[in-house]
């Protein structure tokens, strides 16, 4: 009998996602018609292929490559991050040309740029986007600032959704200002009482609030269905997404977008312990986030885009206390559900590389900005599958030769043995679009395992 | 009871340092042996920052405690004292980028430095550069970007400042998380940096100090 969900283990949930992936089915649940036989096996291969790196068994048949841009694909395309964020045809255009010019083996997903008009009925304070504090074309940037209070701690663990919905969102949301009135759902209990504790949708500012988020779900489904069309027919062209979803480990959950960088590196003196166990309370929840956004979309590679870990921010003893524990967590949580977590080490993390192999093999892959890629390669990529490293500085401002160069020593050095996949390390919006191709050829035409 | 002072800023116990400040005060101390102990503990701080025993946390603290301080003496603060400067810095976020925080530290440690910083801020023109070399007359600019956008308006804010004829009067730095030699030679910048240490290094070499 075969063994329920369950009853597997965490490499069964892994294969057996990744065999889900294998048989992709269309909305409808049928068997995914692909456009030409020869469609059919090059997703089927790029799949293999980069199973065979993250579970570091066998050897792929070649270095697979995939990129990673930010706002490239538009701006090469001729148009603005603005008519990419508020013009959805010319965006998923946009998007397919790339692919199709650049044909990696797998992509991102055409969703990057986000739905601009989503973010301005909901009015958006915490990013910069085109037309909104940033020029039409240059990418969304955020604001940071203390969108969590320091004496907000306790509030955030004792019921970090009702904190989320009645303290977070009106301060991120000008349009959500009106959740500041709501109670707890928690106070749902029985009759008595009942009317009292919903009276606040009553409420002109409440009901407000709930038209822009009606409105805003309207808008955020338009554009998924003009980006899900996009992504499903790339998949039937035999262009995979690389991405199922992504999560955050814990201390940049807390410093990115609540604290801010001030804030939590303050709290490391003035009040560690509810910083810590603050990141304890987030840990399932990020978890439940991976896990979640695995099963929606069928894919089990979540993205994990880490930032104030990385050299320089915090001290080493720092790092072990305060960031990595947390982080393994959501990573072990992951991995159990059979989900691949995929960490970007953003910056330098040569001084971390020791602490975080500490992770079990075949179950994750890392992108690599610009850490050491041959340190990393002895270290973190004994158990992990490594993802990167060509610079946004060469793609930018190099050569197609420096580029094959380069990429060629990555293939050499790091795709030894396995456990490697070609790509850039950090997302990027400007390149020469003949670099980017230098990398995707090199990869294809000097990758392969003999 | 300064000595304990500079200890106590130095080693990050801000609650003891602030008492200390408090009973100096009314001890009669007087403000300028406070922001000398002060300004001594800042130096160790910022020592300690360029050794790799100290990172984000504590200069962002130290500059908390720095400001705590100021505001508690500022009552009996006459003026505020001049201080010797080794030279004079202008910096600030390339034209369409507005990230801020590498930019703040390194002007923060220029500071402690002892260096004379002008923060132009985020988001700045190739002109506001240009103006601020004409006025403020600093030996040192340093420009700030993080995105691959930031390469670009790095080269055009340089060549602003050359078409302006103020090249020679000053050296440039490029600073951010994706600075190489590369885009140091894309922009015509005299050097390029990843981390504030690099600017303070970078400053020292060209001002002295």
């Amino acid at each position: 009998m075969e063994k329920t969900w369950a009853e597997m283990s965490a490499d069964e949930k892994q294969e057996a996602n990744f065999q889900k992936l294998l048989s992709p089915k269309d909305p409808a649940g049928n068997d995914l018609k692909f456009q030409s036989p020869e469609a059919e096996a090059n997703y089927k291969a790029s799949i293999t292929r980069i199973k065979d790196a993250i579970q570091m068994k066998k050897l792929p048949d070649r270095v697979p490559v995939t990129i990673l841009p930010s706002m490239f694909p538009y701006l090469n395309a001729g148009i603005t991050v603005e008519e990419a964020m508020y013009d959805y045809d010319k965006c998923t255009a946009a998007f397919k040309e790339f692919i199709l010019e650049f044909e990696p083996d797998m992509h991102i997903g055409a969703s990057v740029a986000g739905p601009g008009k989503f973010y301005e009925i909901l009015d958006y304070k915490l990013y910069a986007w085109p037309g909104h504090g940033v020029a039409p074309e240059h990418s969304y940037q955020c604001l940071e600032g203390e969108y969590m209070k320091a004496d907000e701690y306790d509030a955030l663990m004792q019921d970090p959704s009702n904190f989320w919905r009645s303290v977070y969102m009106p301060r991120i949301f000008g349009a959500l200002e009106g959740f500041k009135m709501l109670n707890p759902l928690t106070t749902i209990l029985e009759m008595y009482g009942l009317a009292i504790f919903l009276l606040q949708y009553g409420l002109p500012p409440v009901q407000a609030a709930y038209k822009a988020l009606l409105e805003a779900g309207a808008e955020a489904l338009k554009w998924i269905g003009a980006m899900g069309s996009v992504d499903g027919e790339l998949t039937t062209l035999g262009y995979p997404t690389i991405l199922g979803g992504f999560t955050k480990a814990p201390f940049d959950v807390i410093g990115d977008t609540l604290r801010g960088t001030q804030g939590i590196m303050l709290d490391i003196y003035r009040q560690p312990d509810k910083l810590l166990a603050a990141m304890e309370t987030l840990t399932p929840i990020m978890i439940g986030m991976g896990v979640g956004a695995a099963q929606q979309t069928g894919n089990p590679l979540i993205f994990m885009p880490l930032h104030k870990g990385a050299d320089g921010f915090l001290s080493d003893e720092q790092f072990k206390k305060f960031y990595w524990p947390t982080f393994r967590q959501v990573m072990m949580g992951l991995i159990s559900e059979g989900c691949v977590p995929f960490p970007a080490l953003e910056g330098h993390w040569d001084s971390r590389l020791k602490v975080i192999q500490d992770i079990p093999k075949g179950k994750t892959i890392w992108m690599v900005d610009q850490s050491d890629m041959v340190k990393a390669k002895e270290t973190l990529g004994k158990n992990a599958c490594l993802i990167g490293n060509v610079s946004s500085s060469m793609l930018s401002l190099g050569t197609p030769q420096e580029v094959r160069d380069y990429a060629k020593k990555l293939i050499d050095t790091v795709g030894k043995g396995g456990g490697f996949i070609m790509s850039n390390g950090a997302f990027f919006d400007q390149a020469k679009p003949e670099n980017v191709k230098a990398m995707v050829e090199t990869a294809k035409e000097y990758g392969a395992y003999k | 009871m300064s000595k304990k002072l500079v200890n106590a800023i130095a080693d990050m116990r801000e609650e003891e340092a602030l008492k200390l400040v408090k009973e100096m005060m009314e001890g009669g101390s007087g403000p300028m042996a406070i922001l000398d102990a002060a300004r001594e503990a800042m130096d160790i701080v910022g020592q300690r920052y360029e050794k790799g025993t100290y990172f984000l946390p504590e200069l962002m603290l130290a500059g908390e405690m720095l400001n705590q301080i100021t505001d508690i003496i500022k009552p009996e603060l006459t003026k505020m004292p001049e201080v010797e400067r080794h030279g004079k810095v202008v910096i600030g976020t390339v034209e369409g980028d507005i990230h801020d925080i590498g930019k703040n530290i390194v002007g923060f440690m220029l500071d402690v430095n002892g260096f004379e910083v002008l923060d132009l801020g985020i988001d700045v023109p190739p002109q506001k550069f240009t103006e601020a070399i004409q006025n403020f007359q600093p030996q040192v600019v340093g420009l700030s970007g993080f995105l691959t956008l930031a390469f670009d308006t790095m080269k055009e804010t340089i060549e602003a400042i050359q078409a302006a004829g103020l090249r020679d009067q000053v050296k440039i730095m490029v600073g951010g998380g994706q600075m190489d030699d590369q885009v140091r030679a894309h922009t015509g910048a005299d050097a390029y940096g990843r981390d504030a240490m690099a600017a303070v290094k970078l400053t020292k070499d060209w001002i002295g100090g």
